[in-house]
């Protein structure tokens, strides 16, 4: 049997936290698939049913782009919604297509089964330890902590850095050296080092920039490809960017403010509504009120819950007179259409704050 | 010498342009049909308008607006590339100051902006469908046999308009063809056809919009008698067109030109300079990105589509 090899799907630049993790508790290769192209969309695109939501398409494109380099160990995640059938469904259609591999459900039917889990390790690695893949853990959700952070600081910078690029440059660098941490203390050495220098490269930022929030579908908020690198062309007009959604939220912080959220909220929601529902409504909210210029919400086309709360940020935006722009991304969305639209908003909103 | 601004919009279907002067006059304007190529479409444009322009006049300054506004930017060197919303906002403003919502219809897309005080409140631009737009109605008259100048007073004859399922313009067309094979009058036909853009445009762009008057609707579409007839019905409201009404988006970044002008003055002789575009795949990594090649005179001055920056 061909040597065990493991592959996950892309979303941001979390591959590098994911990689780390899984090199240091089991022994197999780990294998960071081909970053995501228009070859994989299409891939994906193809084989997934018609009106399934893009994320679905984006993974399953990138699985088979993994299994054609020899990847024979897949591992998908779950959520709240339709994300939650994605294992079972891409499965079946991966087996169909003809590939030998071993599938790992991280979330299965609403949970994560730790037993059922430890054995599937188990079985990958015989050595696997539970001890040490907690000390990874616990280092691994420091990483994607400090990745958040230096991301938002950029978010809101990057509009105005003097040297176009800079910050991203710097931020490369620290991703590289979180790759070969060595424990806790390297991590946070390097993390701190490099957001000082971050935080050194200078920006040219106005007393009073117009400021945008994104919200939406958490795929298509935190990765660019499939969102048409909406913040960095925002960016380009001179808007401080402000975004939620980031994977230290969705597995640390979600579970408590989604409470909080309903709580703020409670004029315009009852009920959860599945996956960022509630969330995206209750941050409406706390935008209109805290002299954002305008709401962009992003989702993949079909997804359920985002068109559930749509009518609801529709109506407290209205409420609030505060502009909202709604995008819904598929595989083939024209990237002119887009640009027109975004403008479009830019000119409006510029308009209204010189009023 | 007096001072004008050149605006030229480039539609999907046609191509339009104005020349203003500094008080925001028409001093002439030119309308004709896109057919695909919007860069002989432009130089067709330029020649008109250069025939019709007193010699008394100057330009100093030029934007493009509409869907080819980029690459025809470029071609004429112009001083302000705007979206087709502002512009269109911006010469509507200027007609009508008071204006609350524009209805707007053009070959290809459909879009309703809301003001309030002269700046722009909210807008919605059609997304996927073509169900609603010119491009439909158009295809449509060509199935009839209707030349499309006829088509609004030929509707306006009906008193009873045929139901036609408007959800979609592949639907709308099979509904349409069973209605005429059932054997209604071609004029009610017509008139359910405008009746449908109408419905469907109220149910697509303008859905969950508070639609108030004073309503000016433009576009191409607005010439149609039809349609405004059954806008005024549905939404019990005056509509106003202008009689420059398919020119609103050319007088809009014409006058943005003006704001924007810079010491620039321009002639309209380009009808001898070649400009091509060249579209290639690159396969240098898995992007695969579509990158078009712009040539002024066989010399590269532009190319985009590169995700990487490599060119």
């Amino acid at each position: 049997m061909n040597k065990k090899t493991i592959s996950f799907p892309h979303m941001g630049n979390y591959s590098i936290p994911v990689e780390y993790l899984l090199k240091h508790i089991v022994d197999a290769n780990i294998m960071v698939a081909p970053k995501i192209s228009n070859r994989t969309i299409e891939l994906g695109t193809k084989y997934s049913p018609e009106f399934v939501c893009t994320p679905f398409k984006y993974t399953l494109g990138t699985f088979i782009e993994a299994l054609d380099l020899k990847a024979n160990i897949l591992i998908q995640a779950g959520g709240g919604c339709r994300y939650g059938y994605y294992s079972e469904l891409q499965n079946q259609i991966l087996e169909d297509l003809g590939y030998e591999f071993t599938y790992i459900n991280l979330v299965s039917k609403g949970h994560t089964d730790l037993r059922k889990l430890y054995h599937e390790f188990k079985k990958i690695d015989p050595k696997f330890s539970i001890l040490k893949a907690l000390y990874y853990l616990l280092i691994t959700s420091k990483m994607i902590k400090y990745m958040d952070n230096v991301d938002d600081y950029i978010r809101q910078n990057i509009g105005f850095e003097r040297e176009k690029g800079a910050l991203q440059k710097e931020n490369k660098k620290m991703l590289k050296t979180f790759q070969n941490t060595k424990g806790l203390f390297s991590l946070y050495r390097n993390y701190k080092k490099y957001f000082k220098k971050i935080k050194k490269i200078p920006i040219d930022k106005p007393l009073n920039p117009l400021k945008i929030g994104i919200i939406g579908e958490l795929y298509t908020l935190m990765e660019p490809f499939a969102n048409y690198d909406l913040e960095l062309t925002l960016a380009r007009y001179g808007i401080e960017v402000k975004r939620y959604t980031n994977a230290h939220y969705l597995l640390f912080e979600k579970k408590r403010e989604v409470k909080k959220y309903l709580k703020y909220a409670k004029e315009y929601v009852k009920y959860r509504m599945g996956a960022d529902a509630v969330d995206n409504i209750g941050r409406t909210k706390y935008l209109c009120t805290h002299e954002y210029d305008g709401i962009i919400h992003i989702k993949s086309s079909f997804c359920t819950p985002e068109i559930g709360a749509m009518p609801i940020i529709n109506k407290i935006c209205n409420k609030y007179d505060v502009p909202v722009l709604f995008f819904s991304f598929d595989a083939n969305t024209s990237k002119v259409g887009i640009e027109t639209r975004l403008e479009a908003f830019y000119d409006m909103i510029e308009m209204r704050r010189k009023k | 010498m007096k001072d004008c601004y050149l605006g030229i919009d480039i539609g999907s279907i046609s191509t339009k342009g104005v020349i203003l002067d500094t008080e925001n006059n028409i001093v002439c304007s030119s309308y004709l049909w896109t057919e695909g190529n919007p860069i002989g479409a432009v130089k067709n444009l330029l020649d008109v308008l250069k025939k019709d322009l007193p010699e008394s006049y100057c330009i100093k300054g030029i934007g493009t607006t509409g869907s080819a506004r980029k690459l025809i930017g470029l071609m004429v060197d112009a001083n302000i590339v705007k979206n087709e919303i502002t512009a269109h906002a911006i010469g509507t403003l200027s007609r009508y100051p008071d204006t609350h919502t524009i209805l707007e219809i053009g070959g290809q897309d459909s879009k309703i902006i809301l003001l309030e005080n002269g700046i722009i409140t909210d807008y919605s631009m059609n997304t996927l469908c073509a169900a609603g737009t010119g491009s439909f109605l158009s295809s449509q008259a060509k199935r009839l046999g209707i030349p499309i100048e006829e088509f609004g007073t030929l509707a306006l004859k009906s008193k009873t308009p045929v139901k036609i399922a408007a959800r979609c313009t592949v639907f709308a067309e099979s509904d349409l063809i069973h209605k005429a094979q059932l054997g209604y009058e071609k004029k009610d036909i017509v008139a359910g056809l405008c009746k449908s853009i109408v419905l469907n445009y109220l149910n697509n762009v303008g859905k969950g919009k508070n639609i108030k008057g004073p309503i000016v609707f433009q576009g191409g579409v607005s010439k149609n008698r039809g349609v405004v007839k059954y806008f005024e019905e549905i939404l019990n409201e005056k509509i106003i067109v202008d009689e420059n009404s398919h020119l609103m988006g050319a007088i809009g970044i014409a006058i943005l030109a003006h704001n924007h002008k810079k010491d620039k003055s321009y002639t309209l002789n380009i009808k001898d300079i070649s400009f091509e575009t060249k579209g290639i795949e690159c396969n240098h990594c898995s992007n695969h990105c579509e990158l078009l090649k712009i040539y002024k005179d066989e010399k590269l001055i532009d190319s985009w589509g590169s995700k990487c920056g490599k060119y």
